[in-house]
């Protein structure tokens, strides 16, 4: 603070000669004074709307308008490469509705994301809990936990792509030579799955981690003592303490990677080189299905029919979250 | 809590970070076998002597120095134009008074939940209205502020920033933006650097616009990788050397400030 102030004083000083101007008023100085002063006055009032618009103006271009103009194309006929084409009313809706591969896509995108979040929560807590300890070398361990984030999704997809091969992939080698049956990872739906989730996981645990971490240590130590008093022990005292005194941080972390989880993409398309989904769409995402048909299929109407339709999902598995962790808060008789 | 750990929970942060090397080894490992080894059976577990020659024959598949060059141009400008504008947002929201200043905040927090992402149909539309569809501009101009961001800035420098210091600069008769300037930058530093980094790192592996908007003549890095892996026969430790080749700049940048993205990481959990 110091350092800033002076500078300010430097600053000031070097716009200087207004003592002069007071000592010896003229006519010009006056005006000159006066024009200043409206100057001064028109900064204070428009300036501040001028440093916060550069946001809403890019938000109205490619948040809202986009968001508002998807619902507009949704009810036309509209090809990638003809444009817009007639009203169609809820007619691409319908089709949609009537696509096995829509419903195909939505069961694939919840259980990918069930598959992803339940365990990455879980593992992410006890990882937090294992950090907030006086250990060694903290800082180190709460780096080396971060790695896998640095790795982007399109690398983890042709890594993980390769570790889960049908044949010669790693974890199959693995299976088969402690003497199991290998596992058909791109064949068999629910092992495709399991795959692609283990991806998410793999990347996002240790980043979920340190965000429980910072809750925790927020946590205040006289609590742990007083349970330790009463004989909890250090699980007993993790469970039935820390989680539940840390629950607005866990509804924080589910509900984003509900936004993100069920927008899910990098992953699933770059499993196998095809990029649909596997041979009969075992592991195709309500992205995919969206880009498949306005990029493939180059019917734009019946995509946006689709974005809309992930929206309302999304909304809806945001606010059951809410409700669910609310009643769960009102059952304990905690609320955060 | 409060007692030392002792070697079990060592043991499992120990295999926890193991589990976290693991794929990046195997795909290491992978890509520095040859073709021939692979086809047998699974590689033996040091690495082998094939690496570069892997690399060069991944580089020479796609435009790989181009999607370099274009992730790090999109990386850099997307990060140092949302540093500035949410820089200049978070100052106004935190320390200037104007009109409807609360609702715009709350605005703009809102704004954090909508998944924008879901706008791309009408996005691509406006993008190929204005000629953009191919270029690097497609990725740089929507990007250039973000929600978080703004909310981000202005949570630090509201208690970065005192009162005073802000008033006594404009009482010497420092204008608005010079105020901005001389206070609110020195102070967001730390936080500045922070946000630079997660922007550059989320633009960087961003994978499903760029896929929309980008021929394969001119991609980004993640674009490149996904070319690799086309065609109905894979080759493996081509692919794989070339994905270990694309992870190395963010390591780079991992090892060079880990600390303070962990740092970054925390203080958004208490604050957000």
């Amino acid at each position: 603070m110091g350092v800033g102030s002076t500078a300010v004083k430097q600053v000031g000083g070097a716009g200087g000669p207004a003592s002069p101007t007071r000592a010896r008023p003229d006519s010009a100085d006056v005006r000159r004074s006066a024009w200043r002063r409206r100057l001064s006055r028109l900064d204070t009032r428009v300036t501040p709307y001028v440093f916060v618009s550069p946001f809403f103006l890019l938000f109205l271009l490619v948040g809202m308008f986009p968001l508002a103009y998807t619902a507009f194309v949704s009810v036309h006929q509209w090809g990638l490469l003809s444009g817009q084409g007639d009203f169609a009313g809820l007619d691409n809706y319908r089709r949609v509705l009537e696509d096995r591969y829509f419903w195909n896509a939505l069961r694939n995108t919840v259980s990918i994301f069930v598959l992803s979040s339940v365990p990455q929560v879980v593992i992410a807590l006890v990882l937090a809990g294992l950090l907030d300890t006086q250990l060694r070398a903290r800082n180190l361990w709460r780096m080396s936990v971060l790695l896998p984030f640095v790795v982007a999704p399109a690398a983890v997809a042709l890594i993980f792509g390769n570790v889960f091969g049908d044949r010669y992939g790693l974890v199959n080698e693995v299976l088969q030579g402690i003497g199991l049956e290998p596992i058909r990872w791109h064949v068999d739906t629910l092992a495709s799955h399991v795959a692609i989730a283990s991806m998410v996981n793999w990347r996002w645990t240790g980043y979920n981690a340190l965000i429980f971490l910072a809750a925790m240590q927020a946590v205040p130590r006289d609590v742990y003592e007083s349970a330790a008093l009463d004989g909890a022990g250090r699980i007993r005292q993790f469970v039935s303490m820390t989680v539940p005194m840390i629950r607005p941080t866990v509804l924080f972390v589910v509900i984003t990677s509900t936004i993100g989880g069920l927008q899910i993409f990098a992953e699933p398309r770059l499993f196998d080189t095809a990029g649909l989904g596997g041979s009969d769409r075992q592991y195709q995402t309500l992205t995919m299905y969206l880009w498949e048909l306005g990029w493939r299929v180059r019917d734009l109407g019946m995509a946006s029919a689709v974005a809309w339709l992930l929206f309302l999902i999304i909304v809806v598995f945001a606010v059951v979250n809410l409700l669910i962790s609310r009643r769960a808060g009102a059952l304990r008789g905690v609320d955060g | 809590m409060n007692r030392r750990p002792g070697f079990l929970v060592y043991g499992l942060l120990t295999a926890f970070v193991l589990g976290s090397c693991a794929p990046l080894y195997w795909s290491f490992l992978v890509g520095s076998h040859s073709r021939e080894v692979l086809t047998k059976r699974v590689p033996p577990l040091l690495p082998g002597g094939h690496f570069w020659d892997n690399a060069q024959r991944a580089i020479d598949a796609v435009p790989f120095w181009k999607a370099l060059g274009n992730s790090l141009l999109v990386s850099g400008t997307v990060a140092t134009s949302v540093v500035f504008f949410s820089t200049l947002a978070g100052f106004a929201f935190a320390k200037l008074a104007f009109k409807g200043r609360t609702p715009l905040l709350v605005f703009v927090v809102a704004t954090l939940a909508v998944p924008t992402q879901l706008g791309v149909i009408p996005l691509f539309i406006v993008m190929a209205k204005l000629g953009w569809v191919g270029s690097m501009w497609a990725l740089i101009v929507p990007g250039m502020v973000t929600a978080f961001g703004v909310f981000f800035m202005r949570q630090y420098l509201v208690d970065a920033v005192p009162d005073e210091l802000v008033e006594a600069a404009r009482v010497d008769g420092c204008s608005l933006f010079r105020t901005f300037w001389n206070v609110a930058v020195p102070a967001a530093r730390p936080a500045a650097g922070i946000l630079w980094l997660f922007t550059f790192m989320a633009t960087w592996t961003d994978f499903f616009w760029p896929l929309i908007v980008l021929p394969a003549s001119n991609p980004t890095i993640q674009i490149a990788l996904q070319q690799l892996q086309s065609g109905y026969y894979v080759d493996y430790s081509l692919v794989l050397a070339g994905a270990t080749l694309s992870v190395v700049p963010l390591l780079v940048l991992f090892v060079l400030t880990g600390r303070q993205m962990v740092a970054g990481i925390m203080q958004g959990a208490v604050k957000g």
